[in-house]
Protein backbone atom coordinates (compact mmCIF):
# COMPACT_ATOMS: atom_id res chain seq x y z
CA UNK A 1 0.00 0.00 0.00
CA UNK A 2 3.15 1.86 1.23
CA UNK A 3 4.43 1.52 -2.66
CA UNK A 4 1.06 2.73 -4.37
CA UNK A 5 1.64 6.16 -2.22
CA UNK A 6 4.69 6.52 -3.22
CA UNK A 7 4.11 6.00 -7.17
CA UNK A 8 1.41 8.29 -7.26
CA UNK A 9 3.09 11.00 -5.20
CA UNK A 10 6.62 10.82 -7.29
CA UNK A 11 4.78 10.67 -10.60
CA UNK A 12 1.49 12.83 -9.08
CA UNK A 13 2.37 15.60 -11.89
CA UNK A 14 1.89 13.33 -14.55
CA UNK A 15 -0.99 12.12 -13.46
CA UNK A 16 -2.38 14.94 -12.57
CA UNK A 17 -2.17 15.95 -16.00
CA UNK A 18 -4.04 12.27 -17.09
CA UNK A 19 -7.22 13.31 -14.66
CA UNK A 20 -7.28 16.62 -16.02
CA UNK A 21 -6.73 15.73 -19.84
CA UNK A 22 -9.79 12.71 -18.94
CA UNK A 23 -12.11 15.48 -17.43
CA UNK A 24 -11.53 17.67 -20.66
CA UNK A 25 -12.48 14.75 -23.06
CA UNK A 26 -14.89 13.55 -20.88
CA UNK A 27 -16.64 17.29 -20.99
CA UNK A 28 -15.75 17.12 -25.46
CA UNK A 29 -17.37 13.74 -25.58
CA UNK A 30 -20.29 14.50 -23.62
CA UNK A 31 -21.44 17.67 -24.88
CA UNK A 32 -20.95 17.97 -28.32
CA UNK A 33 -23.04 15.71 -30.72
CA UNK A 34 -19.69 14.95 -33.34
CA UNK A 35 -17.58 13.86 -30.72
CA UNK A 36 -20.54 12.12 -29.21
CA UNK A 37 -21.30 10.17 -32.60
CA UNK A 38 -17.31 9.47 -33.22
CA UNK A 39 -16.86 8.09 -29.32
CA UNK A 40 -20.12 5.88 -29.24
CA UNK A 41 -19.16 4.75 -32.42
CA UNK A 42 -15.81 3.72 -31.09
CA UNK A 43 -17.23 2.21 -27.90
CA UNK A 44 -19.88 0.51 -29.57
CA UNK A 45 -16.96 -1.76 -31.72
CA UNK A 46 -14.84 -2.20 -28.38
CA UNK A 47 -17.41 -3.00 -26.85
CA UNK A 48 -19.83 -4.95 -29.67
CA UNK A 49 -16.70 -7.45 -30.00
CA UNK A 50 -16.76 -8.56 -26.44
CA UNK A 51 -20.60 -8.53 -26.76
CA UNK A 52 -20.14 -11.43 -29.41
CA UNK A 53 -18.30 -13.52 -27.72
CA UNK A 54 -20.53 -13.78 -24.65
CA UNK A 55 -23.40 -14.10 -26.95
CA UNK A 56 -21.97 -17.42 -28.73
CA UNK A 57 -21.76 -19.04 -25.21
CA UNK A 58 -25.02 -17.83 -24.22
CA UNK A 59 -26.54 -18.50 -27.36
CA UNK A 60 -25.78 -22.47 -27.24
CA UNK A 61 -27.39 -22.72 -23.86
CA UNK A 62 -30.46 -21.08 -25.54
CA UNK A 63 -30.42 -23.30 -28.17
CA UNK A 64 -33.79 -25.48 -27.11
CA UNK A 65 -35.78 -22.60 -26.17
CA UNK A 66 -34.88 -20.96 -29.76
CA UNK A 67 -35.72 -24.04 -31.55
CA UNK A 68 -39.06 -24.45 -30.28
CA UNK A 69 -40.03 -20.75 -30.84
CA UNK A 70 -38.48 -20.83 -34.71
CA UNK A 71 -41.16 -24.00 -35.38
CA UNK A 72 -43.95 -21.83 -34.26
CA UNK A 73 -42.81 -19.04 -36.23
CA UNK A 74 -42.41 -21.65 -39.15
CA UNK A 75 -46.12 -23.13 -38.45
CA UNK A 76 -47.32 -20.14 -38.49
CA UNK A 77 -46.05 -18.70 -41.62
CA UNK A 78 -46.45 -21.71 -43.63
CA UNK A 79 -50.55 -21.24 -43.25
CA UNK A 80 -50.19 -17.64 -44.58
CA UNK A 81 -48.68 -18.91 -47.84
CA UNK A 82 -51.32 -18.33 -50.68
CA UNK A 83 -51.20 -21.89 -52.07
CA UNK A 84 -53.02 -23.44 -49.47
CA UNK A 85 -56.14 -21.58 -49.97
CA UNK A 86 -58.19 -21.90 -53.03
CA UNK A 87 -60.97 -20.23 -54.89
CA UNK A 88 -63.73 -22.11 -56.52
CA UNK A 89 -64.11 -20.50 -60.05
CA UNK A 90 -67.23 -18.72 -60.52
CA UNK A 91 -66.36 -17.57 -64.23
CA UNK A 92 -69.19 -18.29 -67.00
CA UNK A 93 -68.54 -19.00 -70.58
CA UNK A 94 -71.33 -17.44 -72.70
CA UNK A 95 -71.83 -19.32 -75.81
CA UNK A 96 -74.64 -18.57 -78.33
CA UNK A 97 -76.10 -21.47 -78.71
CA UNK A 98 -79.77 -21.24 -78.11
CA UNK A 99 -83.45 -21.92 -79.61
CA UNK A 100 -85.05 -18.93 -80.99
CA UNK A 101 -88.45 -18.85 -79.43
CA UNK A 102 -91.17 -17.53 -81.46
CA UNK A 103 -90.76 -13.77 -83.02
CA UNK A 104 -89.93 -12.05 -79.41
CA UNK A 105 -86.40 -13.07 -79.62
CA UNK A 106 -84.15 -16.00 -78.13
CA UNK A 107 -83.94 -17.53 -75.18
CA UNK A 108 -80.67 -18.99 -73.25
CA UNK A 109 -80.46 -23.38 -73.66
CA UNK A 110 -76.99 -24.07 -72.65
CA UNK A 111 -74.46 -21.81 -70.38
CA UNK A 112 -71.05 -22.78 -69.96
CA UNK A 113 -69.24 -23.08 -66.77
CA UNK A 114 -65.69 -23.61 -66.65
CA UNK A 115 -64.23 -25.87 -63.99
CA UNK A 116 -60.32 -27.02 -62.54
CA UNK A 117 -59.81 -30.58 -61.96
CA UNK A 118 -58.81 -31.73 -59.10
CA UNK A 119 -58.61 -35.57 -59.37
CA UNK A 120 -58.74 -37.93 -62.36
CA UNK A 121 -58.13 -41.23 -62.83
CA UNK A 122 -57.61 -43.37 -65.62
CA UNK A 123 -56.55 -46.73 -64.80
CA UNK A 124 -59.67 -48.10 -62.57
CA UNK A 125 -62.56 -49.80 -63.97
CA UNK A 126 -65.11 -46.76 -63.11
CA UNK A 127 -63.47 -43.55 -63.27
CA UNK A 128 -64.21 -40.20 -61.60
CA UNK A 129 -63.07 -36.93 -62.01
CA UNK A 130 -63.05 -34.31 -59.52
CA UNK A 131 -63.87 -30.92 -60.32
CA UNK A 132 -63.34 -27.95 -57.73
CA UNK A 133 -66.58 -26.29 -58.44
CA UNK A 134 -70.01 -27.41 -56.80
CA UNK A 135 -73.38 -26.09 -56.11
CA UNK A 136 -71.95 -22.90 -53.92
CA UNK A 137 -70.88 -22.21 -57.96
CA UNK A 138 -74.35 -22.64 -60.11
CA UNK A 139 -72.78 -26.89 -60.74
CA UNK A 140 -75.67 -29.37 -61.13
CA UNK A 141 -76.37 -32.43 -61.43
CA UNK A 142 -76.52 -34.41 -64.84
CA UNK A 143 -74.60 -31.46 -65.98
CA UNK A 144 -72.24 -32.76 -69.44
CA UNK A 145 -68.00 -31.81 -68.99
CA UNK A 146 -66.57 -31.74 -71.88
CA UNK A 147 -63.12 -30.45 -72.24
CA UNK A 148 -61.79 -27.14 -73.59
CA UNK A 149 -61.55 -29.21 -77.24
CA UNK A 150 -64.98 -29.93 -76.99
CA UNK A 151 -64.26 -33.47 -76.56
CA UNK A 152 -66.81 -35.16 -74.08
CA UNK A 153 -65.35 -35.98 -71.25
CA UNK A 154 -68.52 -37.44 -68.99
CA UNK A 155 -71.46 -36.37 -67.08
CA UNK A 156 -71.74 -34.83 -63.03
CA UNK A 157 -73.27 -37.47 -60.95
CA UNK A 158 -72.62 -35.84 -57.55
CA UNK A 159 -72.36 -32.47 -56.35
CA UNK A 160 -71.35 -30.70 -52.88
CA UNK A 161 -71.12 -27.26 -52.02
CA UNK A 162 -67.85 -26.92 -53.29
CA UNK A 163 -66.68 -30.19 -55.53
CA UNK A 164 -68.62 -32.02 -58.01
CA UNK A 165 -68.35 -35.87 -58.99
CA UNK A 166 -67.60 -36.33 -63.06
CA UNK A 167 -68.54 -40.07 -64.08
CA UNK A 168 -66.46 -39.97 -67.11
CA UNK A 169 -66.31 -41.73 -70.16
CA UNK A 170 -64.31 -44.53 -69.28
CA UNK A 171 -66.75 -45.73 -66.59
CA UNK A 172 -68.75 -48.80 -66.67
CA UNK A 173 -71.82 -47.12 -66.63
CA UNK A 174 -71.31 -44.33 -69.14
CA UNK A 175 -73.47 -44.28 -72.35
CA UNK A 176 -73.52 -40.98 -74.75
CA UNK A 177 -76.40 -41.05 -77.33
CA UNK A 178 -73.75 -40.17 -80.80
CA UNK A 179 -73.92 -39.69 -84.25
CA UNK A 180 -71.94 -40.21 -87.27
CA UNK A 181 -70.83 -37.06 -89.36
CA UNK A 182 -70.85 -39.10 -92.90
CA UNK A 183 -73.69 -41.17 -92.48
CA UNK A 184 -75.80 -39.39 -89.99
CA UNK A 185 -76.89 -42.64 -87.93
CA UNK A 186 -77.28 -42.67 -84.47
CA UNK A 187 -75.64 -44.89 -82.06
CA UNK A 188 -74.45 -45.39 -78.56
CA UNK A 189 -70.86 -44.55 -77.39
CA UNK A 190 -69.95 -47.01 -74.41
CA UNK A 191 -66.44 -48.21 -72.47
CA UNK A 192 -65.14 -51.54 -73.10
CA UNK A 193 -62.82 -51.30 -69.76
CA UNK A 194 -59.63 -51.89 -71.84
CA UNK A 195 -57.90 -49.00 -72.96
CA UNK A 196 -58.24 -45.74 -72.02
CA UNK A 197 -58.52 -43.47 -74.67
CA UNK A 198 -60.49 -46.28 -76.83
CA UNK A 199 -64.18 -46.27 -76.77
CA UNK A 200 -67.17 -48.11 -78.89
CA UNK A 201 -69.87 -47.23 -80.68
CA UNK A 202 -72.58 -49.76 -80.36
CA UNK A 203 -75.90 -49.89 -82.18
CA UNK A 204 -74.80 -48.97 -86.09
CA UNK A 205 -76.59 -51.65 -87.94
CA UNK A 206 -74.49 -52.77 -90.83
CA UNK A 207 -76.77 -50.96 -93.72
CA UNK A 208 -74.98 -47.77 -92.75
CA UNK A 209 -71.99 -46.07 -94.62
CA UNK A 210 -69.37 -45.86 -92.19
CA UNK A 211 -65.99 -45.26 -92.54
CA UNK A 212 -62.27 -45.17 -91.15
CA UNK A 213 -61.12 -41.88 -89.66
CA UNK A 214 -65.11 -40.40 -89.98
CA UNK A 215 -65.70 -38.12 -86.89
CA UNK A 216 -68.07 -38.90 -84.17
CA UNK A 217 -70.29 -36.24 -82.76
CA UNK A 218 -73.15 -36.14 -79.65
CA UNK A 219 -76.48 -36.44 -81.33
CA UNK A 220 -78.39 -34.03 -79.00
CA UNK A 221 -81.29 -35.93 -78.83
CA UNK A 222 -80.55 -36.11 -74.57
CA UNK A 223 -80.71 -32.95 -72.49
CA UNK A 224 -77.22 -33.53 -71.11
CA UNK A 225 -75.47 -32.58 -74.04
CA UNK A 226 -76.02 -30.33 -77.44
CA UNK A 227 -75.51 -31.30 -80.89
CA UNK A 228 -72.05 -31.55 -82.11
CA UNK A 229 -69.49 -31.97 -79.58
CA UNK A 230 -66.63 -34.44 -80.91
CA UNK A 231 -66.51 -37.74 -79.29
CA UNK A 232 -64.10 -39.42 -81.06
CA UNK A 233 -62.54 -40.35 -84.45
CA UNK A 234 -63.19 -44.24 -86.15
CA UNK A 235 -60.37 -46.31 -85.60
CA UNK A 236 -61.39 -50.06 -86.39
CA UNK A 237 -64.26 -51.61 -87.73
CA UNK A 238 -65.64 -55.08 -87.24
CA UNK A 239 -68.78 -56.63 -87.88
CA UNK A 240 -70.64 -58.24 -85.11
CA UNK A 241 -71.46 -61.87 -85.77
CA UNK A 242 -74.45 -62.35 -83.69
CA UNK A 243 -76.29 -58.91 -84.85
CA UNK A 244 -77.15 -56.95 -87.35
CA UNK A 245 -74.70 -54.36 -86.19
CA UNK A 246 -71.46 -53.19 -86.64
CA UNK A 247 -68.51 -52.94 -83.75
CA UNK A 248 -66.51 -49.73 -84.47
CA UNK A 249 -63.60 -48.58 -82.19
CA UNK A 250 -63.13 -44.50 -81.66
CA UNK A 251 -59.88 -42.97 -80.19
CA UNK A 252 -61.70 -40.68 -78.26
CA UNK A 253 -60.64 -37.09 -78.87
CA UNK A 254 -60.71 -35.53 -75.36
CA UNK A 255 -57.30 -36.70 -73.84
CA UNK A 256 -58.20 -38.07 -70.63
CA UNK A 257 -54.63 -38.80 -68.99
CA UNK A 258 -54.39 -35.09 -69.50
CA UNK A 259 -57.28 -33.08 -67.80
CA UNK A 260 -56.69 -29.84 -66.23
CA UNK A 261 -59.56 -27.76 -67.29
CA UNK A 262 -63.42 -28.77 -68.34
CA UNK A 263 -66.04 -26.99 -68.88
CA UNK A 264 -69.71 -28.08 -67.39
CA UNK A 265 -72.86 -27.74 -69.35
CA UNK A 266 -75.72 -26.48 -68.10
CA UNK A 267 -79.15 -27.41 -70.16
CA UNK A 268 -81.50 -24.48 -68.77
CA UNK A 269 -85.08 -26.20 -70.86
CA UNK A 270 -83.63 -29.91 -68.90
CA UNK A 271 -86.52 -29.64 -66.20
CA UNK A 272 -88.87 -29.12 -68.60
CA UNK A 273 -87.70 -31.54 -70.99
CA UNK A 274 -87.72 -34.30 -68.35
CA UNK A 275 -91.18 -33.05 -66.73
CA UNK A 276 -93.21 -33.35 -70.43
CA UNK A 277 -91.22 -37.29 -70.76
CA UNK A 278 -92.22 -38.18 -67.33
CA UNK A 279 -95.78 -37.15 -67.89
CA UNK A 280 -95.64 -38.65 -70.94
CA UNK A 281 -94.63 -42.15 -69.50
CA UNK A 282 -97.08 -41.79 -66.60
CA UNK A 283 -100.14 -40.92 -69.59
CA UNK A 284 -99.31 -44.43 -70.91
CA UNK A 285 -98.55 -46.13 -68.35
CA UNK A 286 -101.52 -45.55 -67.16
CA UNK B 1 -0.79 45.73 -6.40
CA UNK B 2 -0.05 42.51 -5.20
CA UNK B 3 0.74 39.01 -7.88
CA UNK B 4 -2.34 37.73 -7.49
CA UNK B 5 -4.80 41.30 -8.37
CA UNK B 6 -2.68 41.70 -11.07
CA UNK B 7 -2.87 38.44 -11.93
CA UNK B 8 -6.63 37.96 -11.89
CA UNK B 9 -7.32 41.63 -13.44
CA UNK B 10 -5.23 39.88 -16.44
CA UNK B 11 -6.76 36.89 -16.50
CA UNK B 12 -10.85 38.40 -16.92
CA UNK B 13 -8.88 41.08 -19.62
CA UNK B 14 -7.43 38.24 -21.80
CA UNK B 15 -10.61 36.28 -21.77
CA UNK B 16 -12.86 39.45 -22.63
CA UNK B 17 -10.65 40.29 -25.33
CA UNK B 18 -9.99 36.55 -26.82
CA UNK B 19 -14.03 36.68 -26.03
CA UNK B 20 -15.06 39.58 -27.99
CA UNK B 21 -12.70 41.19 -30.08
CA UNK B 22 -10.26 38.34 -31.80
CA UNK B 23 -13.31 35.88 -32.32
CA UNK B 24 -15.42 38.19 -34.35
CA UNK B 25 -12.17 38.68 -36.70
CA UNK B 26 -12.57 36.31 -39.42
CA UNK B 27 -9.22 36.23 -41.23
CA UNK B 28 -9.30 33.00 -42.96
CA UNK B 29 -10.92 29.82 -43.03
CA UNK B 30 -7.83 27.88 -41.09
CA UNK B 31 -6.27 30.54 -39.09
CA UNK B 32 -7.54 31.35 -35.84
CA UNK B 33 -5.76 33.98 -33.52
CA UNK B 34 -5.64 33.13 -30.05
CA UNK B 35 -4.29 35.30 -27.50
CA UNK B 36 -5.66 34.42 -24.10
CA UNK B 37 -2.67 31.81 -23.39
CA UNK B 38 -0.92 34.59 -22.87
CA UNK B 39 -1.71 34.33 -19.21
CA UNK B 40 -0.21 30.81 -19.09
CA UNK B 41 2.53 31.78 -20.44
CA UNK B 42 3.29 34.82 -17.92
CA UNK B 43 2.03 32.90 -14.81
CA UNK B 44 5.06 33.80 -11.81
CA UNK B 45 8.04 30.68 -11.73
CA UNK B 46 7.07 29.87 -7.84
CA UNK B 47 3.64 28.18 -8.37
CA UNK B 48 3.56 24.79 -7.90
CA UNK B 49 3.21 22.63 -11.00
CA UNK B 50 -0.23 21.48 -9.98
CA UNK B 51 -1.56 25.11 -9.23
CA UNK B 52 -0.74 25.71 -12.57
CA UNK B 53 -2.24 22.85 -14.65
CA UNK B 54 -5.47 24.14 -12.28
CA UNK B 55 -5.50 27.55 -13.26
CA UNK B 56 -4.95 26.16 -16.67
CA UNK B 57 -7.96 24.53 -16.49
CA UNK B 58 -9.74 27.02 -15.26
CA UNK B 59 -8.75 29.72 -17.80
CA UNK B 60 -8.98 27.12 -20.83
CA UNK B 61 -13.16 26.13 -19.17
CA UNK B 62 -13.62 30.10 -18.71
CA UNK B 63 -13.08 30.56 -22.49
CA UNK B 64 -14.84 26.86 -23.23
CA UNK B 65 -18.10 28.31 -21.68
CA UNK B 66 -18.23 31.72 -24.16
CA UNK B 67 -18.74 28.74 -27.27
CA UNK B 68 -20.97 26.16 -26.64
CA UNK B 69 -18.18 23.66 -26.58
CA UNK B 70 -16.87 23.02 -23.82
CA UNK B 71 -13.62 20.81 -23.06
CA UNK B 72 -10.94 21.71 -26.42
CA UNK B 73 -9.63 24.53 -24.79
CA UNK B 74 -9.51 23.03 -21.24
CA UNK B 75 -7.44 20.39 -22.63
CA UNK B 76 -5.19 22.36 -24.52
CA UNK B 77 -4.43 24.58 -22.03
CA UNK B 78 -3.87 21.79 -19.27
CA UNK B 79 -1.20 20.30 -21.52
CA UNK B 80 0.34 23.69 -22.40
CA UNK B 81 0.55 24.28 -18.69
CA UNK B 82 2.11 20.36 -17.87
CA UNK B 83 5.04 21.31 -20.71
CA UNK B 84 5.96 24.85 -19.04
CA UNK B 85 7.85 23.82 -16.34
CA UNK B 86 9.91 21.68 -18.09
CA UNK B 87 10.50 24.22 -20.64
CA UNK B 88 11.50 26.53 -18.20
CA UNK B 89 14.05 24.36 -17.00
CA UNK B 90 15.83 23.60 -20.58
CA UNK B 91 15.63 27.47 -21.52
CA UNK B 92 16.99 29.97 -18.77
CA UNK B 93 20.49 30.57 -17.75
CA UNK B 94 22.20 28.77 -15.26
CA UNK B 95 21.92 31.73 -12.67
CA UNK B 96 18.46 30.64 -11.80
CA UNK B 97 16.28 33.30 -12.99
CA UNK B 98 13.45 32.00 -11.79
CA UNK B 99 14.63 32.66 -8.51
CA UNK B 100 15.22 36.87 -9.32
CA UNK B 101 12.75 37.18 -11.08
CA UNK B 102 8.73 36.96 -10.65
CA UNK B 103 7.43 35.64 -14.17
CA UNK B 104 8.72 34.37 -17.47
CA UNK B 105 9.56 37.69 -20.31
CA UNK B 106 12.11 38.67 -22.60
CA UNK B 107 14.64 39.87 -19.99
CA UNK B 108 13.93 37.42 -17.16
CA UNK B 109 14.74 34.03 -19.64
CA UNK B 110 18.04 35.69 -20.20
CA UNK B 111 16.97 37.41 -24.51
CA UNK B 112 14.44 37.62 -26.77
CA UNK B 113 15.20 34.18 -28.25
CA UNK B 114 14.69 32.23 -25.35
CA UNK B 115 11.60 33.82 -24.66
CA UNK B 116 10.48 33.42 -28.20
CA UNK B 117 11.53 30.03 -28.22
CA UNK B 118 9.38 29.03 -25.13
CA UNK B 119 6.64 31.12 -26.49
CA UNK B 120 6.46 29.36 -29.76
CA UNK B 121 6.91 25.62 -28.35
CA UNK B 122 4.28 26.41 -26.00
CA UNK B 123 1.99 27.68 -29.00
CA UNK B 124 2.59 25.38 -31.06
CA UNK B 125 1.34 22.18 -28.20
CA UNK B 126 -1.94 24.11 -27.56
CA UNK B 127 -2.70 24.58 -31.23
CA UNK B 128 -2.00 21.15 -32.31
CA UNK B 129 -3.78 19.83 -29.55
CA UNK B 130 -6.61 21.88 -30.08
CA UNK B 131 -6.89 21.14 -33.67
CA UNK B 132 -6.46 17.59 -33.07
CA UNK B 133 -9.32 17.54 -30.28
CA UNK B 134 -10.90 19.13 -32.42
CA UNK B 135 -11.30 16.48 -35.58
CA UNK B 136 -10.81 13.56 -33.27
CA UNK B 137 -8.75 11.94 -35.91
CA UNK B 138 -5.56 13.27 -37.98
CA UNK B 139 -7.57 13.14 -40.93
CA UNK B 140 -6.31 15.43 -43.70
CA UNK B 141 -3.01 15.88 -42.40
CA UNK B 142 -1.86 18.44 -44.76
CA UNK B 143 -4.86 20.24 -43.75
CA UNK B 144 -4.15 19.80 -40.00
CA UNK B 145 -0.34 20.78 -39.98
CA UNK B 146 -1.08 23.88 -42.55
CA UNK B 147 -3.69 24.83 -40.17
CA UNK B 148 -1.32 23.97 -37.14
CA UNK B 149 1.29 26.12 -38.59
CA UNK B 150 -0.37 29.16 -39.84
CA UNK B 151 -2.14 29.67 -36.28
CA UNK B 152 1.06 29.18 -34.34
CA UNK B 153 2.55 32.31 -36.53
CA UNK B 154 -0.66 34.70 -36.30
CA UNK B 155 -0.62 33.92 -32.12
CA UNK B 156 2.90 34.56 -32.23
CA UNK B 157 2.94 37.88 -33.92
CA UNK B 158 0.00 38.86 -31.83
CA UNK B 159 2.13 38.24 -28.35
CA UNK B 160 4.84 39.96 -30.57
CA UNK B 161 2.36 43.29 -30.71
CA UNK B 162 0.98 42.62 -27.15
CA UNK B 163 4.84 42.78 -25.50
CA UNK B 164 5.77 45.61 -27.47
CA UNK B 165 2.63 47.62 -26.29
CA UNK B 166 2.47 46.45 -22.77
CA UNK B 167 5.72 46.27 -21.26
CA UNK B 168 5.76 44.62 -17.87
CA UNK B 169 8.59 46.08 -15.62
CA UNK B 170 10.65 43.08 -14.61
CA UNK B 171 12.40 43.96 -11.22
CA UNK B 172 15.76 42.11 -10.25
CA UNK B 173 15.14 40.41 -7.27
CA UNK B 174 18.26 39.98 -5.25
CA UNK B 175 19.01 38.14 -1.60
CA UNK B 176 16.38 35.52 -3.04
CA UNK B 177 17.85 32.13 -2.81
Amino acid sequence: MRNIFLFIRSYFNFLFLLILQGFCIYLIAHYNTYHNAVASGFMNEVTGSINTRYNKIDYYFQLKKTNEQLAKDNERLRNQLKSNFDRPDTSVKIVTDSIPYDTLGSRRTWQYLVAKVVSNSVSAQNNFIVLGRGSAQQLKKDDGVIDPNNGVVGIVTDVSPHYAVVMSLLHKDSKISAKLKKGGDAGQVVWEGKYPNQLLLTDIRKSAKVAKGDTVYTSGFTTTFPYGLMIGTIDEILADKSTNNYIIRLKSSANFYNLQYVYAIENFQKDEINRLLKNANNKINN
Amino acid sequence: MSTLVKNIIRFVILILVQVFVLDRIHVHYMVTPYIYYLFILWMPFKLNRTIQMLIAFALGFALDSFRHHPGFHAAACVLMAYFRPFLINILIPQEGADNNYEEPSAKSMGGFMPYMLYAAVLTLVHHSWLFFLEAWEFGNFWYFIVKTLLSTAISLLLIMIVELIFSRKQQFRTNTV
